[in-house]
């Protein structure tokens, strides 16, 4: 810390501060003495001076807006900007994350340049250690995505690792990773030279000023009230770091940003005898759980530790984060991991232990966009301590939103509206930092589920179906059984189940497969999202037709699978509409976003979520369940498919019975009002037992729809795909005879083309036993070029392949510009899917594969043991 | 046999030999009863009186306490391993946390943590806690019983209730009764927290109610109307009071059935000291009736322990008590009433809970016994009537209550028995259980300002702190650790695995000869919780 206190005052004698700089002062009437009285007005104001802030008027500025004022409520780049460690690493775990540290990286080598003042960029490279097989896996995995990007970046041996740096003890490796870009830089300096440069265009800057609250008129930023005055704005952005959650919760409106900080640790030596270089490439040894840079020929080195401690649960709120208490103890597992890297430390001298908070978000993403709830207040927080690296392009991404209406990359991983009230609490947020914190340098395996924030939403079946073996995982904090462990078997522990191979539930979910494929099984969905939409008149039907691509003015009963557009074309969410009578709709959907919903008072939009359990029977035998349950034909003749009807089942009546079952097989979707939930359930369970009723989860579902090419919103699906990238065309009625939003770009798109589209993988050399399970995000390459990215994959039991969907582009290869994708594109070459390094063959598929709709067991197939229960 | 000398003597040393094996004492209960001479006179609470020779059974005698001699040097032989000790020593460990809502913690308490360790068999002790629900505050309560364990047993379960009752306002207490009288939902009165071998006695639940309801009728038929505020005090002494005449109350009356009229007897024969804290905000108030103690422990500025004693032992060893003892019967029985520091020559402590021989006139006690149970009427003890009882009662459960206001350095209260205020002094008492609360902190934090240190030197030092602190942290609770010292400190104030391990694996006959049953509620406060109290003023 003190070494940036040291640079701060080293440059503060030469001039009394930043407002004088040479940049700044030739600006000097906007951004004057501290004592000058805020402006009435402007069109953006800004809150926080740290990377992000100024990161944001930065690029807002050169795109051209210029009436913006920034507020700090201490001093400019003062908060965990200041203690920041200075390490800009390329190497994320999402695709979007690296685009943003790579213009980063790019955006701080030349800021010097562009204003003048030294940031202290050196290009020294970084090193991921590998301890593990395990670990060297998740790097080859990262490897793989840096290199499609055009990212340097390769895999080496211990023995390399031992010539890059000359402290290492490499004697436990096993691998690790070399990506020669990455780059240590301060970033309180890069924040002020952004800062400057910002000013130079216009913006203002006023420091130690504080925003009290954001005032809000009819859902819509007006103006900003700070302990200086008010200032009129339109556009509000909250870069306050680990007050941002504060400052959120603090309009009248609350805003919820869900971010919690965590003390973060690191240590500063004194310069080694013979000083180490300021090249020396920085070390990651995340089994170790320490990162290590040179710093001024000694070293800086922290981690992130097993136990951390948060801290601002009650939002004490503090100008400056000054000297919290270096804690060492608490640093003693990490100073011994220091010392077991580089053994030869032993007799280096400690300078000081710094102690600067780092704030963290629930699921380790960084929140930035719009508030949901309030029109013009954007976020740009959260940053999981690796602000300096997103700061440069998180700032870009978030003026191209405020400016254009929508980044220029696809953010929606790291879109604030991710989160739901779930996430506002701040037991929750203090519990799940908690295991957020280790989980930064823990091993990122395929389906890892949080343990904190758990059973918060359950169904009312919950403790029934865990009775009987349901394993859990969570979504928006409702849980969902992902499979059902059989009371005769047991899996591993929850730390030994880690793997990127073949899992331990995969007979488990085998079984569950089949039980569909030739019995029937239920499954409880009761955590999608349901809405209800009722109306008088015809508004419903009107407003839908209007929010809604798909035609809705259908018979009732009829349900329509359908999306909602944003005007680009792309699916804000995914869901299917069933109509109950002339004026009612279900909405049966996983994320809607109604913010296009006038305010008309004989429309009522009610999302019905807990008044349903919904119960999905999936199989050639849920006809049989259910007839019997209800004495009613269910048969195709009298219940076609996509057909939706309210009738008794068992002694409950007014179940709403639809006939999909978002997998392709047959069965029947069961809303039931809760309190029938369980006596429905168990008539279900016992009359289907003669029918070889089972219970299944998510992960069968998921087998089920992956190898049937049903994407998923959320997972495959995101505002920037388009029902025609996608294979949907179908469910886009864009001669309706009436407008819906995203028509006009659906228009334009069917006359140009897609530039990517959805396609479905199969992957044929690769053996499940022994080979790696993909995951998603790997690479695909074509006639091996690279032309796109997996989004989601699925060992298919009936296919006994792996199945992945992915989007196909067509980028140019002279140019790498991206060109029309056309069906023979896509079916005329010979695709592989790299995973971690090794790839593997795979036949592309616009169109799911037919005979998986038409499964019939062969008479002298069946055996004996098809006479038992399931 | 050196081990054995070196740990008898200490204990005996006080004791004249002559009176040791002169006399043989009395013991309610047959396990433990007089199988040895080596009983310190101090430790039991009937004192060995010529009297009581002839209740003994007849196989006692010298030879037996060779015997018994003999025997206890058998369990040196077994050492137990620091494992064995400790699960002894934690089997009986509760904690409680007074749970945090979402930071927001508005108790003066952070939690207690409890444990006994039985010298008896089966322990007389008995531990109590409880949340006030329909009133702020929590009740904290350790009772030593005596002549067996049914009056501690029951003191324990009933006095809370008693307490609460009489902390309720008129209208709860209506609400109350309207809820019984009309078959609905009671109000929860009291949320308990104990440890799962705390039992409750199922049989007499329906009499003590009944007993409770009579006096919360009486408090509402009481109420003048005027709505004062309820004096915590007054309450306690109240209670107390009201329990001790329902308790001597019932064994007058009977109960139909024989299981319950039994223990009826037994619980008003028996005799038990109680030892109360509630605690409400910074109020803090100790109700004590008998010789276990409540005592503070206080930081002071420079990080040292101080002990504030907050009751005051209600035997020979206090002076005012002696001469409450004196004002309250004739001048001439002045030297009859504490003989030998106990009262009538047999009662160690001068206040307790039933012992209705010392509260009953001869009459009673007659009438009682002979249309008692059989069991009752076989017994010698309960036919025995002190001597020189000329001017009952003796003996009074009215409690003395002390008030304090908690102040920020006052960091824990220790509630116990004299079990263990009889091995350790009270400032050893505080400085352990301090040391223990705050161990990590005490360890001044390291800081680098200025000294030149290697990571290497401050590696070491860190692995021998942590070295240092697993050890602290052996325990999870704070009266295991305080039990841990009480029986194993050596001469050093150190504990000394050997002799714990001795200590604990003496068999159950000797076991009292040693030690007695300690019982000990270390509560913890919220400094901060309490400067907010003192800073709103």
């Amino acid at each position: 810390m003190f070494y940036r206190l040291l640079s701060v005052v080293r440059r503060r004698r030469t001039s009394p501060g930043w407002q004088n700089w040479p940049s700044a002062r030739s600006n000097a009437s906007s951004a004057a003495a501290p004592s000058a009285a805020l402006p009435a007005q402007a069109q953006v104001v800004i809150c926080g001076g740290g990377i992000m802030g100024t990161s944001v008027a930065y690029h807002l500025s050169k795109m051209g807006w210029t009436d913006i004022v920034l507020v700090e409520q201490g001093r400019l780049a003062a908060g965990s900007t200041r203690f920041c460690a200075g390490i800009l690493s390329t190497a994320r775990h999402l695709t979007i994350e690296q685009k943003m540290a790579d213009y980063s990286n790019k955006l701080y080598q030349q800021l010097e340049q562009e204003t003048g003042i030294q940031t202290g960029y050196i290009k020294t490279g970084s090193i991921y250690l590998a301890q593990t097989q395990d670990r060297l896996i998740s790097l080859k995995r990262i490897n793989s995505r840096l290199n499609v990007m055009g990212i340097p970046s390769e895999i080496i041996s211990p023995k390399k690792v031992a010539e890059l740096h000359p402290l290492l003890n490499v004697h436990d490796l096993v691998g690790a990773m070399h990506v020669p870009e990455d780059a240590v830089v301060s970033s309180a300096d890069v924040a002020l030279a952004l800062a400057s440069a910002a000013s130079q265009n216009g913006v203002q800057i006023y420091d130690r000023t504080t925003v009290l609250h954001v005032m809000v008129k009819q859902g819509q930023v007006t103006g900003v009230e700070t302990d200086k005055g008010q200032i009129e704005c339109q556009y509000f952005v909250n870069c306050a770091g680990q007050w941002a959650y504060e400052l959120g919760l603090s309009n009248e409106e609350p805003v919820s940003i869900p971010l919690h900080a965590c003390e973060h640790f690191y240590l500063l030596t004194r310069p080694l005898e013979t000083p180490l270089q300021s090249d020396t490439p920085t070390i990651v040894d995340a089994d170790g759980r320490v990162y290590i840079r040179n710093w001024q020929g000694g070293i800086l080195s922290g981690g992130f530790e097993k136990n951390p401690k948060p801290i601002f649960t009650e939002g004490k709120n503090q100008l400056e984060i000054q000297n919290l208490q270096e804690d060492w103890d608490h640093f003693e597992p990490l100073l011994s991991s220091l010392l077991r890297r580089m053994p030869e430390l032993e007799t280096l001298e400690i300078m000081k232990l710094v102690n600067c908070p780092e704030t963290f978000t629930p699921d380790m993403r960084c929140i930035m966009g719009e508030s949901p709830v309030v029109q013009g207040y954007f976020v740009l927080a959260g940053m999981n301590s690796a602000g300096l690296s997103f700061g440069g392009g998180a700032g870009k991404f978030l003026a191209e939103w405020m400016v254009y209406g929508y980044p220029s990359e696809n953010i929606w991983e790291l879109d604030l509206k991710r989160f739901g009230a779930l996430q506002s609490s701040r037991t929750f947020l203090r519990h799940r930092v908690m295991e957020v914190m280790p989980l930064m340098y823990d091993l990122k395996v395929p389906r890892w589920d949080f343990q904190t924030g758990r059973q918060l939403r359950t169904s009312p079946l919950y403790d029934r179906l865990d009775a009987q073996g349901a394993r859990w995982m969570e979504k928006h904090g409702f849980e969902r059984p992902k499979y059902f462990v059989p009371p005769d078997k047991d899996l591993l522990a929850l730390e030994q189940s880690k793997t990127f191979y073949k899992p331990d539930w995969f007979d488990i979910v085998e079984s569950e497969v089949k039980c569909c494929k030739e019995a029937v099984c239920v499954i409880d969905m009761s955590s999608f999202t349901k809405f209800e939409i009722t109306s008088t008149g015809d508004q419903a039907l009107e407003i839908l037709q209007y929010l809604f691509s798909n035609d809705l003015d259908v018979p009732v009963g009829h349900i329509v699978h359908t999306g909602m557009l944003n005007q680009g074309g792309g699916y804000e969410n995914d869901c299917s509409i069933a109509r109950l009578n002339k004026r009612r709709y279900p909405v049966g959907s996983r994320n809607l976003m109604l913010k296009h919903m006038p305010k008309d008072t004989d429309l009522l939009l009610e999302d019905v979520t807990w008044k349903y359990t919904a119960l999905n029977l999936i199989g050639p035998r849920a006809v049989d369940v259910l007839s019997e349950l209800s004495y009613a034909p269910m048969t195709p003749d009298h219940f076609p498919s996509l057909f939706c009807k309210e009738m008794s089942v068992g002694y409950a009546n007014g179940i709403r019975v639809m006939s999909m079952t978002h997998t392709g097989e047959p069965g029947f979707m069961l809303y039931i009002p809760i309190e029938y939930a369980l006596h429905v359930y168990n008539e279900v369970m016992s009359v289907g037992q003669k029918y070889g009723i089972r219970n299944a989860g998510y992960y069968a579902l998921r087998s089920l729809r992956i190898e049937k090419f049903f994407a998923f919103w959320g997972q495959d699906l995101n505002t920037l795909t388009t029902p025609l990238e996608c294979g949907r065309e179908s469910r886009v009625k864009l001669d309706k005879g009436m407008d819906f939003i995203g028509r006009e770009a659906l228009l334009q798109q069917k006359q140009n083309g897609v530039y990517k589209r959805l396609t479905m993988f199969i992957l044929d050399d690769h053996d499940t036993d022994l080979d790696l399970w993909p995951w998603w995000g790997e690479p695909i390459y074509r006639n091996g070029l690279y032309v796109g990215k997996t989004t989601s994959s699925a060992y298919s039991y009936t296919l006994e392949r792996h199945v992945c969907l992915g989007f196909v582009h067509n980028f140019s290869e002279d140019t790498g510009e991206e060109q029309v994708v056309m069906a023979d594109f896509i079916n005329r070459g010979e695709y592989e899917i790299d995973i971690a390094g090794h790839r593997f063959q795979a036949k592309a598929k616009l169109y799911p594969v037919a005979s998986l709709f038409t499964h019939k067991r062969r008479k002298d197939d069946v055996e004996l043991s098809d006479l038992h229960g399931k | 046999m050196p081990g054995p000398t070196q740990l008898f003597f200490p204990l005996i040393r006080n004791c004249e030999l002559s009176r040791i094996y002169g006399t043989a004492c009395y013991c309610h209960h047959k396990h433990l009863c007089c199988s040895s001479p080596y009983i310190p006179q101090s430790r039991l609470r009937y004192t060995p009186h010529p009297a009581y020779a002839t209740f003994c059974r007849p196989k006692e005698n010298w030879w037996q306490y060779t015997q018994g001699r003999r025997y206890a040097s058998t369990p040196q032989k077994f050492y137990l391993t620091p494992p064995q000790v400790n699960s002894i020593l934690k089997a009986n460990e509760y904690s409680f946390k007074v749970p945090e809502f979402d930071g927001k913690n508005v108790s003066s308490i952070l939690g207690f943590d409890s444990n006994q360790l039985p010298a008896n068999a089966p322990i007389e002790d008995r531990r109590s806690a409880a949340t006030c629900l329909q009133t702020r505050g929590m009740l904290l309560g350790v009772f030593d019983g005596h002549a067996g364990c049914a009056c501690s047993q029951a003191v324990s379960e009933r006095l809370f209730y008693y307490i609460a009752v009489s902390l309720l306002p008129h209208e709860t207490l209506l609400e109350i009764e309207n809820a019984v009288e009309s078959g609905r939902a009671l109000l929860p009165i009291l949320q308990w927290h104990k440890h799962p071998n705390d039992y409750f006695s199922k049989e007499a639940s329906k009499l003590y109610f009944n007993s409770l309801r009579t006096y919360w009728q009486e408090l509402i038929d009481l109420n003048t109307g005027e709505s004062s505020d309820i004096d915590v005090k007054e309450a306690l002494i109240n209670a107390f009071k009201r329990l001790d005449n329902d308790i001597s109350l019932e064994a007058q009356v009977g109960d139909p059935n024989s299981f319950l009229n039994y223990l009826v007897l037994r619980v008003a024969f028996s005799g038990a000291t109680a030892c109360v804290a509630h605690v409400d905000g910074v109020d803090l108030h100790v109700a004590n009736t008998g010789d276990s103690r409540a005592m503070l422990g206080v930081q002071e500025e420079d990080g040292s322990w101080s002990a504030v004693t907050l009751s005051n032992d209600h035997n020979a060893q206090n002076e005012r008590e002696l001469e409450r003892l004196k004002l309250e019967h004739p001048k001439n029985e002045a030297k009859s009433v504490v003989k030998q520091d106990r009262l009538l020559g047999l009662l160690m402590p001068f206040r307790a809970f039933g012992d209705v021989k010392f509260k009953w006139s001869i009459d009673l006690q007659k009438r009682v016994i002979e249309s008692g149970p059989d069991q009752l009427n076989d017994n010698e003890y309960t036919k025995f009537i002190p001597p020189n009882y000329h001017t009952p009662p003796y003996l009074t459960a009215e409690p003395e209550v002390t008030y304090h206001r908690l102040r920020p350095q006052d960091k824990f209260l220790v509630l116990a028995t004299d079990g263990l205020w009889e091995t350790m002094h009270r400032q050893d008492v505080v400085r352990i259980v301090g040391e223990y609360l705050t161990g990590m902190h005490h360890q001044q934090p390291i800081a680098v300002g200025g000294y030149k240190v290697t990571l290497g030197q401050m590696h070491g030092l860190l692995t021998e702190r942590r070295a240092k602190m697993s050890s602290v942290f052996e325990d999870q609770n704070a009266a295991t650790h305080l039990i841990r010292h009480a029986v194993g400190n050596n001469e050093f104030g150190a504990v000394d695995h050997e002799r714990l391990s001795k200590m604990l694996s003496l068999p159950e006959e000797l076991a009292r000869m040693y030690r007695d049953d300690i019982t000990i509620i270390v509560v913890q406060f919220n400094s901060h919780v309490v400067g907010a109290y003192q800073n709103q003023e």
